[in-house]
């Protein structure tokens, strides 16, 4: 049903509105920094809730795509090529148009990468990582995927933190901002905080808009199928190792865009970005939105990064989200927002509104209670009455 | 030539020899039934065929073609369809998408057509639900199609496993114990059910315990024992094969 997308979407923005409303209102708009910044890292979220929740396979080295992303673009765009302008590659660079020509803060002419070129580039690099690395993984069933990623994960960030040409553990600052139209751009400028904060909105709800549209398709429901009886969906023709690494491939493209923006926004990126715990931080927030809720694991990817940006969990940051990992595992594997708990909640809900209806017109009129009960009944009649192959199981 | 064509097929698990060097085929609009005491081999060998196993020897040709080794899609994908003894529905999903993932060989919609939800995916979206209703009514469960369909009573799975499996529009079905858990009314109606699916042009390849089921809808039965085949013939003269007697009922001297 488009509608119910389009209403959930359109709530979304809402909600995005009212923040921002509420944030400049108050005179905190400098807390729309960090809810920008919670948007990018949601885009990972959402893309790795795709890949956990549909494709059934966990990825632990979420952050070194992202990070790749980020890096690619922030080396790209502040390598100098000034000196490099006789050789043939740069000359053919920049007659295509892919270099920018700009001058540092104390006047120094600097040629790069146009931001954009670097962008392409560096969102094409982690595709191409992703897909290196789920390619053998993904032939075979089983959390290999886990393995694999937790070990690019881990070889990614010691890049980051041992490169000298990265930056080492400074990272890479001087990032330029990703030109927009009409004179605006991704950056963290102030004046431009605004715009920056529905940039990151827009781009997230495209985000959804796509994926809602994919699950609900015939991918989607292939996916669904893979999750349900893997050798069943086999026998209907479904390929799942290509589904499960497409889908793989795609997760790891949606974490690099949010690295290459996010990098722009914050004019740099350091190698706490590619780190392991970044990635676990990721698959928690998946775990608690709900495995194969996109819209939950938006909702508290936003909060969680929210929160935990604004320093509310100070120096205990990781073990907050190591300790949500536990007891949702505990209570609630499926999530806390998980479409399951949320009909059961439903249920109490309509379940608590029979009640006190009944009550009303006890009140009234007494003998008149056990409509809520008299409506199951016939709900319940109803489904046995659609029998037709056979009633009962032996 | 016929449709499917099994030489010399062998398959060993470890120390167990499932199936020993076995050959059969199956015509063209045929009904066939391959039966055996449990253990016998009968699964297995639908494994072999349908590509979750790679035979460890023999070929196993579909169409003329060789099919053995194949990934399970692509065995599908020319043609060949399943059930599953123990039900294999998808769940958390409804009947009917049950039923449509079973017609995913003939989308084209993929990844990004998927995500754009381009107008013609759209209509291929619609032209796989009416499918899937279609078959779901020809098999008397239209009713059924948006329950969840692991929550469906055994039967109805059953059926609804049937409507998956000829979805795709396949040339071949293999039914894995189709009479499994059924009564003998239901039994009945599914003997029926399996006439009408040949009607439709696909082939049928059973196996089955249910022998009066066998014997009454079968142009042919072939009898395993201990992955060896020890007859292959019409209903009529497997009944009176006095190797089959004997595995059936034992040993005069038992």
């Amino acid at each position: 049903m488009p509608s119910a997308r389009l209403r959930h979407v359109a709530v979304f923005l809402a909600v995005a509105a009212a923040a921002q409303l509420l944030a400049v209102g108050a005179g905190k708009g400098f807390l729309l920094t960090q809810l920008t910044m919670a948007a990018y890292y949601a885009l990972v979220a959402v893309g790795l809730s795709l890949l956990m929740g549909f494709a059934g396979q966990i990825s632990l080295g979420h952050a070194a795509f992202f990070a790749v992303g980020g890096y690619a673009s922030a080396a790209l765009t502040t390598w100098n090529l000034a000196s490099h302008r006789g050789s043939g590659l740069v000359a053919a660079l920049a007659r295509a148009g892919l270099l920018q020509a700009r001058t540092d803060l104390y006047g120094g002419s600097l040629l790069t990468v146009h931001p954009w070129a670097a962008a392409v580039a560096a969102v094409a690099l982690a595709l191409l990582l992703a897909w290196l690395v789920g390619i053998p993984v993904l032939k075979l069933s089983g959390h290999y995927l886990a393995m694999a990623t937790l070990g690019v994960g881990t070889i990614i960030g010691s890049v980051a933190i041992g490169t000298e040409a990265l930056g080492a553990a400074d990272g890479i600052s001087g990032v330029p901002r990703l030109p927009l139209a009409f004179g605006a751009a991704v950056t963290g400028d102030s004046d431009q905080r605004v715009l920056n904060y529905w940039v990151a909105v827009a781009i997230l709800a495209l985000a959804m808009v796509l994926l809602l549209n994919l699950v609900r398709s015939r991918v989607g429901r292939a996916l669904r199928a893979i999750h349900g009886a893997e050798d069943a969906a086999r026998a209907m023709g479904v390929d799942t190792a290509r589904l499960k690494l497409r889908t793989f491939v795609l997760s790891a493209g949606l974490a690099a865009v949010a690295g290459v923006f996010l990098t722009h926004f914050n004019g740099g990126i350091g190698p706490s970005e590619a780190s392991t715990m970044k990635s676990v931080k990721v698959v928690a927030m998946v775990a608690v939105g709900g495995m194969g809720s996109l819209w939950g694991t938006l909702a508290v990817s936003v909060v969680l990064n929210f929160l935990s940006l604004r320093g509310y969990f100070g120096t205990f940051d990781d073990a907050v989200f190591g300790g949500i990992l536990i007891l949702v595992m505990l209570f609630s594997p499926d999530g806390v927002l998980a479409p399951d708990l949320r009909r059961s909640a439903g249920a109490a809900w309509a379940r608590l509104r029979a009640a006190r209806a009944r009550r009303r017109a006890g009140a009234g009129e007494a003998g008149e209670g056990g409509t809520g009960a008299g409506e199951a009944g016939a709900g319940e009649a109803r489904d046995g009455a659609a029998g037709a192959g056979g009633e009962e199981r032996p | 030539m016929r449709l499917l064509e099994v030489q010399e097929v062998s398959k060993r698990f470890g120390g167990v020899q499932a199936v020993n060097r076995v050959s059969f085929g199956v015509d063209e609009g045929m009904i066939k039934a391959v039966i055996g005491p449990n253990g016998a081999g009968k699964t297995t060998l639908f494994n072999l065929v349908t590509g979750m196993f790679t035979p460890d020897d023999g070929v196993i040709s579909f169409a003329g073609e060789p099919i053995q080794g194949l990934p399970p899609h692509q065995v599908a994908a020319r043609g060949v369809s399943r059930t599953f003894q123990n039900i294999r529905l998808f769940d958390r999903m409804t009947a009917l998408e049950n039923v449509m993932v079973g017609r995913h060989l003939r989308g084209r919609a993929g990844f990004v057509a998927g995500m754009l939800r381009l107008g013609w995916t759209r209509r291929e979206e619609e032209a796989v639900r009416e499918k899937a209703r279609e078959l779901m009514e020809f098999l008397g469960i239209g009713a059924l199609a948006d329950r969840e369909a692991t929550s469906l009573a055994y039967g109805q799975q059953r059926a609804v496993e049937l409507a998956r499996a000829l979805a795709a529009d396949p040339r071949m079905v293999l039914l894995d114990e189709p009479a499994a858990g059924l009564n003998m009314r239901e039994t009945a109606d599914l003997a029926r059910l399996i006439g009408r699916i040949r009607e439709r042009g696909v082939t049928v390849l059973l196996v089955e315990h249910d022998m009066s089921l066998v014997m009454e809808i079968s142009d042919e039965v072939a009898v395993l024992s201990y992955g060896e085949k020890i007859a292959d013939a019409v209903p009529a003269a497997v009944q009176k094969d006095p190797q089959v007697v004997r595995v059936y009922l034992g040993d005069e001297e038992c």
